[in-house]
């Protein structure tokens, strides 16, 4: 077990450069074709846009790595940045430290509610999270009433917080958000290298029936994946809120789409237990690199984007399934006809379980 | 594997017992509800306003039977109905040929997807939620922010159709399209072959069941079957926009599995997607005669699908506990925990 673990880095490390090389070329190669391409502008709305969709990939990426999904994360960074913005309009004089701790708490709880019904109540987690992304974007909408927050009703230093840069390089601002971003994304990165319960989701995704095996609690591990990932989708919500500041009932529509993008891009593997957090930063940033070039080229329209996202995981999953086969011969074969891959999704317990059932059933 | 075979269990006939018992719950609701639904043309309407979506349940459950996910059918009857529509707008390609063509665009697209999925082993859940996107990128480049319209008068009234015979089109079309479904699932080997593969590919695979190529075939039906319905879609719409048809992957999904289709592939019937048809339809009727918004009917349809699946999870449990009298594997089974989501196998 520890051999496979020792020689997983070792693909996590080099997707994460394959990453970065990519992220420089394609910077390169649209520097080549588009005039006056790296301006300082551009590099702000490439990091701010960042920010938010690398926390939330980040959380994702949590339960991903336990061989779940969350397809709830947009309409969680829906309810928070409205939730939270509506408390900063009411009560002006809140903290920050408060308001960031009523969106993460608010955001977790929603979490909570995910993980509880796919853990406990052993639904697979596709289906939960597509019952609570209708669920929770519903009880939004009904309870905003149709009312919108702007920004003139919330305090100033939240408005201004997108603008506030911790230092510059010429025209190249550092800010505050995306460096928060990115703090958080390397702090969690370092925990669940290092820490015991990292190691431990770790475990619970890349074999299920083993960590059970080993005296793992895989339901309290599931509910914390989905509570983390619950958290920084509120962290997100706070970032979407102090970004944009005019939030509507359907803010956050589709984050989802682009955190499993970025996730998955990043190397997380949907079949569980590798990838790293920082990888799916790699992957937020090449898409919203792409996002934000592709439109500068005179031949393509801003109609492009979605269509390039699609392809852009596609490869993603095609290379991390061939690599898989090639880098690590140990893992369990994905091979169409060997086992079926339609239910790595589940619950890990039941998955298991099937997983074994499965293989029993083919031998005897 | 007995349990699994065409041939219904004890189990699901009672889950079909227990779906037309919370049917007739939803109609008694309507009635009470509203006295506009006992009404033929409220009746007719039913049907019209989704029969997109029932033909694609039908194909829907043939594919989480056979233990995968479709979820970019929405996005690729986007993609029918802009292929049409773009066709239409700025080509002079006659419009029955370019709905063939659209169909077949659909079908090109599941078949990338199955290919995908069966040959290159990549979990169905990630390649066709790459597909929900990008298809749905794909609809856009075409019709880009347009809303296209000024279909031929006969293709108009396809969609807004009335009458034949006595009967509405969309309820034949219904009628056609789950007897069909439930032959073809019950009665033929092609049916049987989707238990199997469902219940364990592995063992289907080691008994002669091509089961990469059935899964090819089987996105490629569902992708181009999408794509038709998309065009069905159009015509009823009047005019076809980017985001047509969009989210409607969750009725479809709602549908097929309150109709007792196992996620984990393997069981299910066509009576039960049948019934649980029904029952989506008759309560976004209702929901929609009680003045509910159409938000909030999406919330609830959120809710019975999870429910559906619990529901179904303590069905089974108390109905057969089989999972801890297996003979084949009495080790894992101990040490596994003791909650079979699914039943017997052997």
């Amino acid at each position: 077990m520890t051999a496979t673990m020792m020689s997983r880095l070792g693909p996590d490390r080099i997707k994460e450069l394959t990453l970065a090389a990519t992220i420089f070329l394609s910077l390169v190669a649209f520097g080549l074709l588009i005039e006056e391409y790296f301006s300082g502008r551009f590099f702000n709305r490439i990091t701010l846009g960042v920010a938010i969709v690398a926390v939330v990939a980040a959380g994702q990426s949590l339960v991903i790595l336990t061989r779940n999904i969350d397809l709830s994360v947009g309409s969680i960074v829906g309810v928070s940045a409205y939730v939270t913005g509506q408390q900063l309009g009411e009560h002006p004089n809140m903290n920050v430290a408060v308001a960031i701790a009523f969106a993460v708490a608010l955001g977790a709880s929603l979490g909570l509610i995910n993980g509880l019904l796919v853990a406990v109540a052993r639904i697979p987690s596709i289906i939960v999270t597509l019952g609570t992304l209708a669920i929770y974007r519903t009880v939004l909408i009904d309870y905003g009433n149709a009312k919108t927050i702007t920004a003139d009703k919330l305090p100033s230093w939240l408005v201004d917080l997108p603008k506030s840069t911790l230092f510059s390089i010429g025209d190249y601002d550092l800010r505050f958000m995306f460096a928060l971003a990115i703090g958080m994304v390397l702090a969690l990165q370092l925990g669940m290298g290092r820490l015991r319960i990292g190691r431990q989701l770790y475990a619970l995704g890349s074999n299920p029936d083993a960590a059970r095996q080993a005296g793992l609690s895989i339901n309290r591990l599931t509910v914390l994946a989905f509570v983390g990932c619950g958290a920084l989708s509120g962290l997100g919500g706070f970032l979407f809120l102090a970004r944009f500041g005019t939030i509507t009932v359907t803010a956050g529509q589709g984050l989802e789409l682009q955190a499993i993008a970025a996730a998955v891009v990043g190397g997380v593997s949907t079949l569980g237990g590798a990838g790293t957090l920082v990888g799916a930063l790699f992957g937020a940033l090449l898409i919203e690199v792409l996002n934000q070039s592709l439109v500068r080229l005179p031949a393509v329209s801003e109609f492009w984007r979605d269509a390039v996202l699609g392809l852009l995981i596609l490869i993603a999953v095609i290379l991390d399934a061939v690599l898989a086969r090639r880098l690590n011969p140990g893992r369990p074969r994905i091979l169409a006809g060997t086992a079926s891959p339609g239910r790595d999704p589940a619950p890990p317990p039941a998955s298991a379980e099937q997983q074994a059932d499965s293989k029993t059933g083919g031998t005897a | 594997m007995t349990g699994a075979l065409g041939f219904l269990t004890r189990e699901d006939r009672r889950w079909e017992l227990l779906l037309f018992g919370i049917l007739i719950l939803t109609v008694i609701f309507n009635v009470t509800q509203s006295t506009n639904y006992v009404g033929v043309n409220n009746f007719i309407n039913l049907f019209e306003l989704s029969i997109e979506k029932i033909i694609i349940a039908v194909v829907m459950a043939f594919v989480i039977i056979s233990g995968e996910i479709d979820l970019s059918v929405a996005s690729v009857m986007g993609v029918g109905a802009c292929v049409v529509a773009a066709l239409h707008d700025s080509t002079s390609v006659p419009f029955v040929l370019a709905i063939v063509i659209a169909v077949g665009v659909g079908g090109l697209a599941g078949l990338v997807q199955g290919w995908c999925t069966a040959k290159l082993g990549v979990p169905s859940l990630v390649v066709t939620l790459a597909g929900l996107i990008g298809f749905r990128g794909l609809a856009r480049i075409l019709v880009e922010d347009r809303s296209i319209g000024d279909f031929p008068s006969w293709f108009d009234s396809l969609g807004q159709s009335g009458l034949i015979g006595p009967l509405p089109f969309s309820v034949i079309v219904f009628a056609a399209a789950i007897s069909f479904g439930g032959v073809l699932l019950g009665r033929t080997g092609l049916g049987r072959r989707a238990y199997v593969i469902g219940d364990n590919a592995e063992m289907a695979r080691f008994s002669g069941v091509d089961v990469v190529g059935y899964k090819i075939r089987l996105f490629a039906v569902s992708g181009a079957v999408a794509a038709f319905a998309g065009v069905l879609f159009a015509a009823r719409l009047g005019s076809v926009r980017g985001d047509l048809a969009s989210g409607f992957e969750l009725d479809i999904i709602t549908m097929v599995l309150l109709g007792g289709v196992s996620i984990f592939g393997g069981t299910g019937s066509m009576v039960g997607v049948f019934t649980s048809i029904l029952i989506v339809l008759n309560l976004r009727n209702g929901l929609g005669l009680a003045n509910v918004e159409a938000n909030t009917q999406t919330g609830i349809i959120g809710v019975i699908l999870i429910a559906s699946v619990v529901l179904r999870n303590t069905f089974d449990r108390f109905e057969t506990p089989a999972a801890e009298t297996d003979p084949v594997a009495p080790n894992q089974k101990t040490s596994a925990n003791q909650t079979p989501t699914r039943r017997e196998h052997e």
